[in-house]
């Protein structure tokens, strides 16, 4: 038994409250992403539970011990650092091996460990050299390695991907998903990326301002955002901001309706869309039967090879996006007109 | 996955484009940057020194006599034809190596303090404090622990305030004292070598270190004493040498068994009048000290290589 589990964790900084009462399981070999804005509080939660922080108030606890107390250089926890924190003075296998040596296991036994480890990371042959003689992905695989070989209970990474680039980036999210599933290992990955915490991701937890503001699997938090922050952080949305009037939101673009339950009715209620499920028509075109439909002017199209973003405007000048093949992107001028049309299945219901 | 091949980690540099014309300016500007530096070397260290070479090799003092320049090594003997200087040179060697040692020891520690838990205004406030030694007159430095330092001195009447019944506490004109002068002379040297060199530590190393396991004294002695290792080791040789050589201390503490080849050489220069010997003198302790800090740096080599 490896989960995390933290209860009430409050922290503040010089007076600026930092977490706010956040409440959060963290399943035994599950990958679980802290996705939030820079000042989210995320990298301190991670911090928490790592050790290296203590928090005012609440508990954290790993495998069902409470370890709040308990000092970081015995929680054997295995920590990522955004800058890799090589140590410089030594060799790669001395890195690795470091943790294994404050374990007491020397000679043999720990060139074997270490061996496996680097073998994990595939860095064999790197053995001998130098931090600073490695390239960026290079040094952070043998962080990893060094984190993994002394098989801690968490794996702890705190925004490990964002120094590289992008190629290299996507590789290693695909590494480290494979490393992270041989060793099932419970780990804690912190990250500002949204893609990056889609893709890798058993649950994503979205920080807000101290607080997890949505919790659950990818496709469902990006799916079904509960807030607007929510849907707003995590990919791109378009909002119609409203009044409840006879089952529909009365919006400046007309009634638009969803299959989410709405607020009472006469309630303001704020609807949103993916640009990703709305549909681009001709001017005056029927949509299907039962779509929400807006008329919309276009401003712009942004050709991104695969896909166009086109950047629309409605009646009253709101801004709507509409991501579409490049395949299926109308040919149009900036100027004409179009009429939008997507399914209240996948309209959101809003609050807060 | 392969390796990758390229750097991918490092920003790409804006390159200097590759003709010739373009690159040949740089080394112009270096040489420029670097041109007042080295003539004031030379015409104020090397010519100096190479006088004294050059004394160091006559028989007597050149001044004031038109007898024609006898040259002799003889000078670089003294160490044989006067064993007495043996002695005087191990009691220096035994200065630089006390001085040195207490200075790392108090400097590297003062050092992480600084580095580690202080910030802006403190921080300036308690640097400010740690150089202070360096603002004030050497002689006033001096003769001021000649008052904290003597029998029935500041030091005497505080001891006999907290320990009435012990006998009367001296400490001047001892061996001790001198290096007590001397670490008070030379720790800014430390304090500002040893932080430069810790001040360059990452705190997620130090944090790696001890989710890896490692208590604070593992963490001293893994990581942070090895990284700070280049700042111990410039800060003792800017210490070691000028204590060798040196003799406002050993002459104003040290009295009577203040003797060492700092005030030995100082003699021949101010009362004997033996230039020769007095420029021999020192460039045999160069010789020494060379020879010291090719021993440690060789031994430091061999414990660091893995």
């Amino acid at each position: 038994m490896s989960g995390v589990e933290v209860q009430g964790i409050r922290k503040s900084f010089g007076g600026a409250p930092v977490l706010d009462d956040v409440a959060m399981r963290f399943a035994e070999g599950r990958f679980t992403s802290l996705l939030g804005p820079s000042g989210s509080g995320k990298t301190t939660l991670l911090r928490i539970i790592g050790g290296f922080e203590a928090p005012d108030a609440g508990t954290v606890t790993i495998g069902g011990a409470d370890v709040t107390h308990t000092p970081l250089w015995k929680r054997r926890i295995g920590m990522v650092f955004q800058s890799y924190a090589l140590f410089p003075h030594m060799s790669v296998a001395d890195n690795v091996a470091y943790g294994l040596h404050r374990q007491g296991i020397r000679g043999a036994a720990a060139r074997a460990e270490v061996a496996r480890a680097l073998a994990l990371v595939e860095l064999e042959g790197f053995d001998a050299r130098r931090p600073k003689q490695l390239s960026g992905g290079q040094q952070q695989r043998v962080a990893l390695a060094r984190a993994i070989v002394t098989k801690p209970r968490v794996l702890l990474l705190d925004e490990p991907l964002s120094a590289l680039d992008r190629r290299l980036r996507q590789t290693m999210q695909v590494e480290l998903r494979r490393i992270q599933r041989d060793s099932g290992l419970t780990t804690i990955f912190v990250t500002h990326d949204q893609e990056e915490a889609l893709t890798l991701s058993d649950r994503v937890a979205i920080l807000d301002g101290g607080r997890i503001v949505q919790e659950g699997p990818p496709a469902e938090v990006y799916e079904r955002p509960a807030t607007r922050f929510a849907a707003t952080f995590l990919g791109d949305a378009n909002l119609f901001a409203g009044t409840v009037r006879d089952g529909a939101v009365a919006t400046p673009s007309g009634p638009l309706r969803s299959e989410a339950p709405l607020p009472a009715e006469g309630a303001p209620a704020t609807l949103a869309v993916r640009p990703e499920k709305v549909l681009p028509l001709p001017a005056g075109a029927a949509e299907p039967a039962g779509f929400n439909a807006v008329d919309a002017t276009l401003r712009q199209t942004v050709y991104a090879g695969a896909t166009s973003t086109l950047l629309l405007a409605t009646r009253d000048g709101d801004p709507v996006k509409c991501f579409c093949q490049s395949r299926d992107a109308p040919a149009l001028e900036p100027g004409a007109a179009l009429r939008l049309a997507w399914s209240p299945t996948h309209t959101l219901v809003l609050g807060g | 996955m392969s390796a990758p091949s390229t750097p991918e980690g490092r920003r790409a540099r804006p390159s200097i484009a590759s003709p010739e014309g373009r690159r040949a300016r740089p080394a112009i500007a270096t040489a420029a940057l670097l041109l007042p530096a080295y003539a004031w070397l030379l015409v104020a260290v090397f010519l100096p020194l190479g006088a004294m070479l050059f004394f160091s090799f006559l028989k007597t003092n050149p001044f004031g006599s038109k007898a024609p320049l006898v040259f002799t090594g003889a000078h670089y003997l003294a160490f044989v034809t006067r064993p007495y200087l043996v002695d005087v040179a191990i009691t220096s060697l035994r200065l630089g190596f006390w001085t040195t040692g207490i200075c790392a020891a108090i400097g590297l520690p003062t050092a992480l303090a600084i580095a580690r838990a202080t910030r802006g205004r403190v921080r300036q406030t308690v640097f400010l404090l740690a150089i202070l030694p360096f603002w004030t007159n050497g002689l006033v430095r001096i003769f001021s622990w000649t008052m904290l330092l003597r029998q029935g001195g500041i030091l005497d009447d505080l001891v006999h305030l907290v320990l009435p019944g012990v006998g009367s506490v001296g400490l001047l004109y001892s061996f001790p004292a001198i290096v007590v002068g001397l670490v008070h002379a030379y720790l800014p040297y430390m304090i500002l070598t040893c932080y430069l060199a810790v001040a360059g530590i990452d705190d997620a190393l130090i944090d790696a270190a001890r989710s890896l396991g490692a208590r604070l004294p593992t963490v001293f002695a893994t990581v942070i004493l090895p990284l700070a290792l280049p700042g111990l080791v410039s800060g003792s040789i800017l210490i070691f040498v000028p204590v060798i050589g040196s003799f406002m201390e050993p002459r104003i503490l040290g009295g009577r068994i203040g003797v060492t080849m700092g005030t030995v050489i100082e003699d021949q220069f101010t009362q004997a009048y033996n230039w020769p010997l007095g420029s021999a003198l020192s460039f045999t302790m160069l010789g020494i000290v060379l020879a010291i800090f090719a021993l440690f740096s060789s031994v430091l080599r061999g414990r660091l290589a893995p």
